[in-house]
């Protein structure tokens, strides 16, 4: 069983977290054109390497932020946001 | 083994039949390098040559033919699709498929079945009946029946899912849905490219692509540098490793697939069943075992593993829908990567890169439309326009914001 650590309530199995997707930066609409904006909502990275994500902890309803190395599925590390840090 | 057959076996006389050469060594020029052996690369390079007369290309697959999702999918063939955009496409890919054995003078065991998308709630029935009349306006057999027609059509069926989820209220019947023998499709494209005189360089990997003044020059491989002036990327769930070379941002996220066989059965089910709400579809191969997956493993990962959670989940989901099942044996297990888009349509055709033409954004849904996209992107490459099938799903349409949804016909992955 996969074990993901909850920078709350520490380790606990995958199936009891919600993947939420690449942390992005949203610009300021106004201040943006039309091609930055559709850029914004639909381009992602994907490429193979580590990226920053959202996952949220169902039980306790935490979200939280991990590193993750999209192709070994390996946890690097998993923090709150702007917050507290745990090892995976 | 009878003495007869291994002395056959060993008889010089008799060389072991190969589908296409594995040719010496990369030249130094190509008129087109195409990235990827998959029905896709292949094909789109068998009507190169067969329409074009364009000859002078080569297959680069890193690995081995169809060892992509082209030999890891269910092999499920169907046009019933909700856009009309989407509809035309898969529906031109059908009538290309029907006739594939007979041009390939090779058996695809293309088997019309009848495919049944089941509906288990008044609001998915409304979706089937939207699907249905697009459908039937574009000339697709398709159309909803009721759930004693699904019964009597397949009597095995528990209509009350053994009571763990809403019952069955009808379905979406579409009588051409059909499958295939997938790795027949790549190696008869093979074949038919290789005596055109197109070269296929198997365990040979793109490593990078050269631009200049915003056109391609070449490619690098691990086997030497080649240059040319067009390439198609034809990798479906390695796109995002290839985009980044000629700096092309795309909406793709890569998630693994998985699909189960079970033990062999005598034959009971010629239908092919999908239900979305129990993130089922199965069906029974020649050989009489069940081929069952599911949908999308529910996070991104670059990486073909099975997990056991996806056992279990598929194996439940088809004793709720057959429950005969209960004591048969699943035999094999596997995963392929499937590129996805946000609208759940291909990514095909021209893009701001001269000489750089994508065919890619193939999902849990690129088999069917193997020789379509093959055939309209050669077209794409010769002509440098998108063919006239394949303009609604070119990358700029994201920053057009014209995109074409799929999602209520395609988010169980077949
Ligand atoms: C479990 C599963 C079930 C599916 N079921 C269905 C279904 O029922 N119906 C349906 O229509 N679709 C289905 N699909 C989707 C379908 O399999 C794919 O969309 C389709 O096979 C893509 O074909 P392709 O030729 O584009 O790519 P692939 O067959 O994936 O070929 C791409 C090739 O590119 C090679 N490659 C990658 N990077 C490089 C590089 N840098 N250099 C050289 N070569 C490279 C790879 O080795 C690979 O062989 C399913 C997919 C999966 C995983």
């Amino acid at each position: 069983m996969k074990i993901i650590h909850c920078p709350i309530n520490g380790p606990r199995p995958l199936q009891e977290f919600h993947f939420g997707g690449q942390v992005r930066e949203m610009p300021v609409g106004s201040q943006v054109s039309d091609a930055e904006w559709a850029d914004y909502v639909f381009n992602r990275s994907g490429e193979p390497g580590i990226q920053r994500e959202w996952w949220y902890h169902t039980a306790s309803g935490t979200w939280f932020i991990a590193e993750r190395d999209c192709q070994s599925d390996e946890f690097i590390r998993t923090y709150l946001y702007g917050g507290r840090e745990s090892d995976a | 083994m009878p003495h007869r057959l291994l002395k056959f076996g060993f008889n010089k006389e008799h060389p072991e039949p190969r589908m296409f050469h594995a040719p010496a060594q990369l030249k130094d020029e190509y008129d087109v390098v195409i990235i990827g052996g998959g029905g896709h690369g292949l094909g789109a390079a068998y009507y190169l040559a067969r329409d074009y007369g364009i000859t002078n290309v080569a297959v680069i697959e890193k690995g081995y033919i169809g060892g992509g999702g082209t030999g890891r999918n269910t092999a499920i063939v169907r046009s019933n699709y909700l856009t009309n955009e989407g509809a035309r496409f898969y529906q031109a890919s059908i009538e290309l498929f029907q006739d594939l054995s007979r041009e390939f003078d090779l058996n695809l065991f293309y088997s019309e079945r009848g495919h049944f998308t089941l509906a288990h709630s008044p609001a998915s029935l409304r979706t089937q009946r939207w699907r249905a009349e697009v459908n039937k306006h574009l000339g697709i057999d398709s159309e909803v029946i009721g759930p004693s027609e699904v019964k009597r059509l397949v009597p095995e069926i528990d209509l009350q899912c053994g009571g763990h989820l809403s019952p069955i209220h009808g379905a979406l019947y579409h009588p051409p849905g059909a499958v295939a023998r997938h790795d027949a499709v790549a190696w008869g494209y093979a074949r038919g490219a290789d005596r055109a005189g197109v070269e296929i360089h198997q365990q040979t990997e793109v490593t990078d692509i050269e631009i200049r003044d915003h056109a391609v020059i070449g490619v690098h491989t691990d086997k030497g540098f080649i240059k040319t002036g067009k390439v198609l990327s034809a990798v479906a769930g390695w796109t995002t490793a290839i985009t980044p070379m000629v700096g092309l941002r795309t909406p793709l996220t890569v998630h693994p697939l998985q699909a189960v066989v079970s033990e062999p059965l005598k034959p009971w089910l010629d239908k092919i069943v999908v239900s979305a709400s129990l993130h089922l579809y199965v069906s029974q191969s020649a050989r009489g075992e069940l081929v069952a997956g599911a949908s999308l493993d529910p996070y991104e990962l670059i990486s073909m593993r099975s997990t056991l959670d996806f056992t279990e989940g598929v194996s439940s989901h088809l004793v709720d829908l057959f429950p005969m099942l209960g004591d048969i044996k699943i035999m094999r297990q596997w995963a392929g990567l499937c590129d996805m888009t946000p609208d759940f349509s291909p990514i095909m055709g021209t893009t701001p890169i001269d000489g750089f033409y994508i065919d890619a954004g193939w999902g849990t849904w690129g088999f069917k439309a193997t020789p379509i996209s093959a055939k309209t992107m050669a077209a794409t490459l010769a002509e440098d326009k998108d063919h006239e099938l394949i303009e609604p799903f070119n990358l700029s349409r994201f920053s057009r914001w014209q995109l074409v949804g799929e999602k209520g016909a395609a988010s169980v992955g077949h």
